[in-house]
């Protein structure tokens, strides 16, 4: 098998063909994934190929004079995520593998309660009789301009509540490779990819069987001096940072955590066991974000370990902005880590 | 017609005198659950079927059983013993012990039984409409003729969820009964305090859903109207709702224990006059069908056959404490390192 470079978009929607063309049970459901192709582009022309004849569904429907307002394997749903979340919850009590597409994850909120009080504790109030093998996917984080109600980054939230798994791959490879695990898990998933990184070109495996596990954090740079933590769209900030750092003499690692439910706690200490400083980067809200437990986590366990505090970089305590000079005063970027690193000594 | 005479065939004397026994053996398995929280074995929430054993005896011995899938709200325990799961395991899950539909983990409010097409059993009001729905999609998904039953409570028939899976299941005719358990109280609030349009079938019109108000303590009544529903569902397709007026005879909760303060005693004792079994017990003395004396000792059989499974459940253990972290996930332990 060879590989191919492909943006983040389209390795996210290669991830949906190949486990829509693998396994029948799999389909995708969202506000305009259909005929408008997705808000982001991801489901582009997934309509065209799986909907154009009843043909297309697993069998010939039971009544398939009406069946054409689902739109078979794809369907374009109306704008209301509880009930959409919460139609992909029964669909998957009963042996179906949905993938939800959020417009934004910020308007998952909505469907927190489907998501938190029906989905992440099926499988635990019926002591493992029912799974709820859901994925619920889309653009989490700040994009252009999309101000207070489309922007956040609320993947932490998430993360707080057992019975979910929490991913935010940083690289084309990684969305593809964890989208297809996510969808072939039996327990719901909460798939978050950054606006900002559709665009990104890598290297992606075009064999269909290359999954990634969850719960495993990449170095994705080796360093000596100081332990950069992030996931999504902060790695790649991180990144740049370690490289200005460099040119400084402070050689950085750079973990990318790539899964925040389960969360690889030893692959982070072991890097801060050999650096002995941590700085945690991400784009939530820094108060109460998902980058306080991992420094919270190293605190812990790694305290004898440490030659200063853990620190973190997050993102401002505030709504979203318009402005573009207000937004980008939000989002942590690479100097605000060159600083923190700093300021560490 | 040939559906009514089948009908009529499958309610011979003797399968009257088995849904007889059904209802009788709800409603004293009630009466134990309601014991088993005045003693502190149940704890929690705990809403009894008692006065609506018509609604799931009626609708549940039409349907498909094990095939077609049924959900409901917390009010869940009726449902769960006239689909045939254990009443001893419905009671052990009740008291939180190991032995428990749930091995403990779910209670009153979260009874399942996937086997038997029964998907619960939850507590948020108007949140499995929803799952309801996805039930029947997943239906219709497969091309499967199976019909989904999704009963909610007159309270849940306001929560925006519902509206929403009224629309999707009609834009995608899935192939769903909505059943609106109307007993007149969304917990201690009555239904014109509650409902802006007091007619909840009416719910169905904005979405041209086939809709109808049906009085149904009547368990003739009910079986005939779901028979007809269930096959218009199964053979056509689309969603159905049903405003089913009922009345629950305890309060909304076992903790609820002033319904004074909500309803007249004048009230509840003329729906008592409808209590489900007192009509079909005068269906069998008027047509002759079954004596006084074999209904008080079908009575008294049920009455026992409730204290047996009261029995056996509270002999059960309580879970181990270790069991805990089982099932969070269907494939890890909880985070580690907490």
């Amino acid at each position: 098998m060879s590989t191919a470079t492909l943006t983040y978009r389209d390795a996210v929607r290669q991830a949906l063909i190949e486990e829509m063309d693998r396994d029948p049970s799999v389909f995708v459901m969202g506000e305009d994934i259909g005929k408008y192709k997705g808000t982001f582009r991801v489901t582009d022309g997934l309509y065209e190929k799986y909907c154009q004849t009843p043909k297309d569904w697993l069998r010939e429907p039971f009544h398939p004079e009406l069946n054409d307002g689902i739109g078979r394997r794809i369907i374009d749903t109306p704008i209301v995520e509880p009930g959409i979340v919460g139609l992909a919850n029964g669909a998957a009590m009963a042996g179906l593998r949905p993938v939800v597409e959020m417009m934004t994850m910020s308007f998952s909120i909505l469907a927190l309660d489907q998501i938190i009080n029906h989905a992440a504790k099926i499988h635990y109030m019926t002591n493992g009789e029912i799974s709820c093998p859901i994925v619920v996917r889309g653009p989490g984080g700040a994009a252009n301009q999309l101000s207070a109600q489309h922007s956040h980054s609320i993947e932490g939230w998430y993360a707080h509540v057992p019975g979910l798994k929490v991913v935010a791959p940083a690289f084309p490879a990684d969305a593809k490779g964890m989208l297809k695990a996510a969808i072939r898990d039996d327990n719901p998933v909460i798939f978050t990819e950054n606006p900002g990184l559709y665009g990104i070109k890598g290297e992606v495996s075009d064999d269909p069987n290359t999954l990634l596990e969850f719960g495993k954090a990449n170095v994705v740079r080796v360093g000596k001096d100081i332990t950069l933590v992030a996931y999504s769209r902060m790695v790649h900030t991180c990144l740049k940072a370690a490289e200005t750092l460099a040119s400084d003499g402070i050689d950085a690692e750079v973990v990318d955590v790539r899964s925040l439910l389960p969360l690889d706690t030893e692959r982070i200490f072991a890097s801060v066991r050999k650096t002995h400083r941590a700085v945690v980067v991400y784009e939530d809200w820094k108060s109460g974000g998902f980058g306080a437990e991992i420094a919270a986590r190293i605190g812990e366990h790694c305290f004898d370990d440490l030659d200063a505090p853990v620190s973190r970089v997050g993102g401002l305590n505030v709504p979203m902005p318009y402005s573009r000079v207000l937004e980008l005063e939000c989002i942590p970027n690479e100097g605000n880590v060159v600083e923190a690193v700093r300021k560490l000594g | 017609m040939a559906q009514q005479a089948e009908f009529n065939l499958m309610h011979a004397p003797a399968d009257l005198e088995h849904l007889y026994r059904q209802m009788l053996y709800i409603r004293h398995f009630e009466e134990k659950t309601l014991v088993a929280f005045r003693q502190g074995k149940a704890g929690g929430y705990l809403h009894v079927y008692s006065g609506m054993e018509a609604l799931c005896c009626g609708w549940l011995n039409v349907i498909r059983q094990g095939y077609d899938y049924v959900i409901t709200a917390y009010r869940d325990h009726g449902h769960a013993i006239v689909l045939g799961t254990d009443p001893v395991a419905v009671m052990a899950e009740i008291m939180g012990r190991k032995g428990g539909t749930s091995a403990g983990k779910g209670g009153s409010m979260h009874l399942y039984d996937i086997k038997r097409g029964f998907f619960g059993g939850w507590g948020i009001v108007g949140g499995h409409n929803a799952l309801g729905a996805g039930l029947a999609l997943a239906a219709k998904y497969r091309g499967e003729d199976r019909v989904t039953l999704c009963y909610l409570g007159d309270g849940a028939s306001n929560a925006g969820v519902f509206f929403e899976t009224l629309n999707m299941a009609a834009l995608w005719q899935l192939p769903i009964v909505f059943i609106i358990e109307n007993n007149f109280y969304a917990m201690g609030t009555a239904l014109e305090r509650h409902a802006a349009d007091p007619d909840l079938s009416k719910r169905g019109i904005p979405f041209g859903i086939p809709h109808e108000r049906l009085d149904s303590q009547d368990l003739l009544q009910v079986m005939k109207d779901a028979e007809r529903i269930v096959e218009h569902v199964r053979t056509k397709g689309g969603p159905y709702l049903v405003e089913a007026l009922c009345y629950r005879f305890e309060g909304h909760g076992a903790a609820d224990h002033d319904r004074g303060l909500y309803r007249s005693k004048e009230e509840e004792q003329e729906w008592l006059k409808r209590d489900p079994i007192k009509l079909l017990e005068k269906h069998f003395e008027e047509n002759n069908l079954m004596t006084r004396e074999k209904m008080e000792a079908i009575d008294e059989e049920m009455r026992d056959a409730a204290e047996r499974v009261y029995a056996e459940a509270d002999a059960m253990p309580h879970p181990d404490p270790a069991e805990v972290y089982d099932n969070v996930y269907s494939d890890m332990g909880p985070e580690v390192g907490h």
